[in-house]
């Protein structure tokens, strides 16, 4: 059986497929990596992807965008902001729907023929046919908006072998690209989309990944940088030709598609022009814009896009020290300037995973279906039974440990083991050094401490500069022994023999603690609170 | 890093001191390849150390199974073993490797084993070892072999000219009359051929051939598909040897063209080839025939029902047609009737009209103007006055009253009827009734 990995966007979605091992994002007949999520019925014809959000301009009434959101909500609770320059949505018994050429088509139906066209165009690529596949969704989809979505994707011709989380799955593809799954680390996942951003905190533990904390704000992404660079041009183009082109829903249409290449380019080059014939009233833009100016238009969407990063770390209920890397996903990711203000907000400890930052990371737009596919490989040989089993929440509840737990060594310091947030059954283990013959090994819970090291400004010998730089201050996070759970010696270990010990959390919650050196072996046990 | 050395005052091996703090349930993200290893530990309740016992067992498994099923062969023909290793591209290459069972299907992991499994047996230390000298012409050939076909292009190339894969199509058969019966079964000749064809197509799945029973979608998908075959057969591998451009670059050149033209020729070739090929057996298949004369019947059958509906149709029109006139016939005939009966009853009332004014007016004179003859002339203008303002109604009742009556009856109608219409303002001038 084939199985894909699919990012299902409000905006955009990729297809990703496993071959020997490698993840691809793979084109549709189109040659778009990046399918445009719209669909647009034009006389008899029907077009997807690129062709669907051409018509925007000419046909928006019958062209369907942004839709994602509204599967399987009933239409009292759909938020139509983003469909006012397309078709709009409309009340079916309680669902939403659309009308087009004086038919009612439902969501679910516009959902299932694009699941249907990225079905082809996945096959196409192949060469083989694709009968299942994992869709990524965002955190919040409602249960009845899984089931929705499961339904139409089968009706689609695609079973859906599991739905998994948006962030989940872009994290799980950054770390197996670059093999560092089993590094205890909290990640802070943003993605900023089309229209909305999502944020995640989510510990990754021996493996094993647990959101912490979700933030959404669906109103902030992409399409807000296209229309503060819509207003700025439009400004300039009316100044030059007293024409305003935001008065026409065509002129509006074109002048938008255009900034949107505009912005793309200039995440990649720092000056980048835009030209648009007949704009308004005939006559002709063309201008150039450098990406200063563009940061500047943006400013305040870039800001509200670092705070919400910032909201998300709060929600955990934890400090921006505590993260050990943010990795930016979705379009905007791109923008360097987004990557240097979310860097801004987080101590310098904290890894900012952004193309700006790092050339050699994967696209920020592919790493969700790539998260899809790997997830599809590996269950892709299950019965749909098994997989169910492993998604029960027996399974999938698991009890997570809230401090630290480690040893202390012998200068006092703490050894941190399992860190915090691990889930178990877990085994972990260290090896150390002996220092005497007999030694004594001390479990403790780690105390969460704050270093906070002053670096005195620069005097400068001038004192002309009567500005007085203000003193920085480097707070480092530090964990130190808090709790002693229990003691353990080790008889006879002798003097700078290596000491293995083993520490292993049983499924009903026991602690227990092995040390070993050669042939000597103590064990203990710790109960939970 | 070490740990610290043991107190001296320290007895036993363990002494617990605290609880660790309690556990937050949370879920986790069902997602990676650990979280399987997690659901399976807690789904089977096995403990690491145990889940680690059977994993480490299923990878010796895995191992085991690899390096079973081989079956290459190693036993070459002399002929083989005697080639001259400059000829090589004219051997059989699968046969060299011992992968002629599996020729294009072969899986890079077997060529790669059965490469080994020939060096093991051929290499020329161990053909020295046996006695013979200088015997390392076969294995030169197996090494050409193997490079050629770990190289996906080159091997392309060489399965592009390969013949011993290919089926060749049954013979022709030797009566000319389509409809003579196959002398082989059709499916049994021509699936393999098709099959082994298939190789060659950029576009998979290939549509197979089928049963007697496929549905005509199937069989028209299947002709369909290898009349519009994307092949990638190329005939590099017959290419006359280029030389080097050091000693002639024009000679190079020339061979190069050759080689070119000599390619596309043989593409052409190929092509018509296997047009040919899917033509005949096109003709050949009884599925098309059978459905060919099932359509024949059907439109026959259908142009008998057409023609038997345009009779019906006909003589409906005409039964349609003849009601129709006789219809409008009568009701002709109905319209001039009523016409006449309408003349009639308009004379009959004419007269009635007549016969009633002269009842009045013979009914004053027979009863000798009520005895006032002298009056008779202005008598008989008020009945003339009277007559002209009576209706027709009025006209029948007082006609009625008046007809056959004496004298008084007469008179007194008379005057009730002339009293009534002065009053009522139609006649005003009466001289002698209603006074």
């Amino acid at each position: 059986m084939v199985a894909i990995g699919i990012a299902f966007g409000n905006s955009t979605s990729s297809i990703s497929v496993t071959k020997d091992g490698k993840v691809d994002v793979i084109a549709n007949p189109d040659g778009d990596r990046f399918i445009p999520s719209a669909l647009s019925y034009v006389g008899d014809d029907e077009y997807h992807g690129a062709q669907a959000l051409a018509q925007l301009v000419r046909n928006p009434k019958s062209t369907v965008v942004n839709f994602r959101d509204f599967i399987g909500l009933p239409f009292a609770k759909v938020d139509p902001t983003y469909s006012q320059h397309s078709a709009h949505p409309v009340d079916v018994k309680g669902k939403v729907g659309y009308e087009i050429n004086g038919k009612t088509v439902t969501v679910e139906e516009i959902a299932e023929r694009h699941l249907k066209s990225i079905k082809l165009a996945a096959e196409d690529y192949i060469g083989q046919e694709v009968e299942g596949a994992v869709i990524t969704v965002p955190t919040d989809f409602t249960d009845a908006q899984k089931e929705t979505l499961t339904k139409v994707s089968e009706s689609a011709g695609l079973k859906v072998l599991q739905l998994i989380n948006e962030p989940t799955s872009a994290l799980l593809a950054h770390l197996s690209a670059k093999e560092e799954l089993l590094n205890d680390k909290i990640f802070v996942v943003a993605d900023f989309g089309g229209i909305r951003s999502d944020a995640a905190v989510i510990a990754v533990r021996g493996g094993v990944l647990t959101v912490l904390s979700t933030a959404h704000d669906y109103n902030l992404g992409g399409d807000k940088l296209d229309d503060s660079l819509a207003d700025f041009f439009a400004k300039e183009f009316q100044k030059k030709y007293k024409s305003d082109p935001k008065k026409t829903a065509k002129s509006l249409a074109k002048l938008k598609s255009a900034c949107i290449i505009t912005k793309k380019t200039l995440s990649n080059v720092q000056t980048s022009t835009i030209s648009i014939d007949s704009l308004a009233d005939g006559y002709d833009f063309h201008t150039s814009i450098n990406r200063l100016r563009f940061e500047l238009v943006g400013r305040q969407i870039f800001s509200k896009m670092a705070s919400f990063v910032e909201s998300v770390v709060t929600k955990a209920g934890l400090e921006t020290l505590d993260i050990d890397e943010v990795l930016l996903v979705g379009g905007s990711s791109n923008i360097p300037k987004l990557a240097s203000n979310v860097q801004f907000i987080f101590p310098e400890s904290t890894v900012v995973q952004a193309p700006s930052l790092d050339s050699k990371l994967d696209n920020p737009n592919e790493l969700t279906s790539k998260g899809a596919a790997l997830q599809a490989s590996m269950i892709e040989s299950f019965d749909a039974e098994e997989i169910a089993e492993s998604l029960q929440p027996v399974v999938v509840n698991t009890f997570h440990v809230s401090k630290p737990i480690g040893i202390k060594n012998a200068k006092g310091e703490f050894i941190q083991i399992i860190s915090r947030e691990t889930a178990y059954p877990i085994r972990k283990t260290i090896t150390l050094e002996a220092s005497a013959d007999d030694i004594l090994v001390e479990l403790y819970e780690g105390k969460r401490t704050i270093k906070e090291t002053v670096i005195e400004a620069e005097k400068y010998s001038d004192d002309e500069d009567s500005e007085e730089e203000e003193p920085e201050i480097v707070k480092e996070l530090k964990y130190v022994p808090g709790e002693l759970l229990g003691q353990l010696a080790v008889r006879g270990a002798g003097k700078g023999n290596k000491v293995e010990v083993i520490v292993n959390i049983t499924r009903d919650g026991k602690l227990q603690i092995t040390a070993r050196s050669g042939a000597v072996v103590v064990k203990g046990e710790v109960q939970s609170a | 890093m070490s740990l610290p050395a043991l107190p001296k005052d320290f007895s036993g091996d363990f002494k617990p001191v605290a609880k660790y703090s309690a556990a937050i349930k949370r879920p986790v993200e069902p997602v990676g390849q650990y979280f399987l290893a997690h659901a399976t530990r807690t789904l089977r309740g096995h403990t690491w150390s145990e889940y680690e016992k059977i994993e480490a067992q299923k990878n010796v498994k895995k191992v085991e199974e690899t390096n079973d099923d081989d079956d290459f062969d190693t036993n070459q023909d002399p002929e083989l073993l005697a080639h001259d290793p400059r000829e090589w591209k004219e051997c059989d290459l699968y046969a060299v490797l011992g992968l002629q069972k599996y020729r294009y299907k072969a899986t890079e992991d077997q060529i790669i084993r059965a490469h080994r499994k020939q060096v093991l047996v051929h290499h020329p230390d161990k053909k020295s070892a046996k006695g013979g000298l200088n015997q390392d012409g076969f294995f030169k050939i197996i090494q050409k072999a193997y490079e050629l076909m770990l190289d996906p292009t080159k091997r392309r190339q060489f399965d592009s000219v390969d013949k011993e894969a290919d089926v060749l199509p049954p013979p022709k058969p030797k009566s000319k009359s389509k409809d003579d019966p196959l002398p082989y079964d059709f499916y049994k000749a021509w699936g393999p051929v098709f099959d082994s064809e298939a190789r060659f197509s950029n576009k998979k799945p290939v549509p197979s051939l089928g049963t007697a029973e496929s549905t005509k979608k199937e069989i028209d998908l299947f002709y369909k598909f290898w009349q519009n075959f994307d092949s990638w057969r190329s005939f590099e591998f017959l290419d006359e040897d280029v030389p080097d451009d050091t000693s002639n670059r024009d000679h190079k050149r020339y061979i190069e063209k050759k080689n070119n033209s000599a390619r596309k020729k043989k593409k052409t070739e190929d092509n018509r080839r296997l047009a040919d090929l899917v033509k005949r057996a096109s003709l050949e298949d009884p599925r098309i025939k059978a459905f060919k004369k099932s359509e024949k019947e059907a439109k026959e059958a259908k142009k008998k029902q057409k023609n038997a509906g345009a009779d019906k149709a006909a003589a409906e029109a005409k039964a349609k047609k003849e009601a129709e006139e006789k219809a409008a016939a009568e009701a002709a005939l109905a319209a001039s009737a009523a016409k006449v009966s309408n003349k009639k009853a308009k004379e009959a009332a004419k007269n009635a009209k007549k016969k009633n004014k002269r009842n009045i007016r013979n009914a004053v004179k027979d009863n000798g103007y009520f005895g006032a003859s002298d009056k008779a002339t202005i008598i008989d203008a008020d009945v003339e006055t009277l007559i002209d303002a009576f209706d027709d109604v009025k006209l029948g009742e007082v006609a009625g009253k008046v007809h056959g009556s004496d004298a008084a009856t007469a008179k007194a109608a008379l005057d009730a009827v002339a009293k009534e219409l002065t009053a009522s303002g139609k006649v005003s001038s009466l001289k002698y009734f209603g006074a």
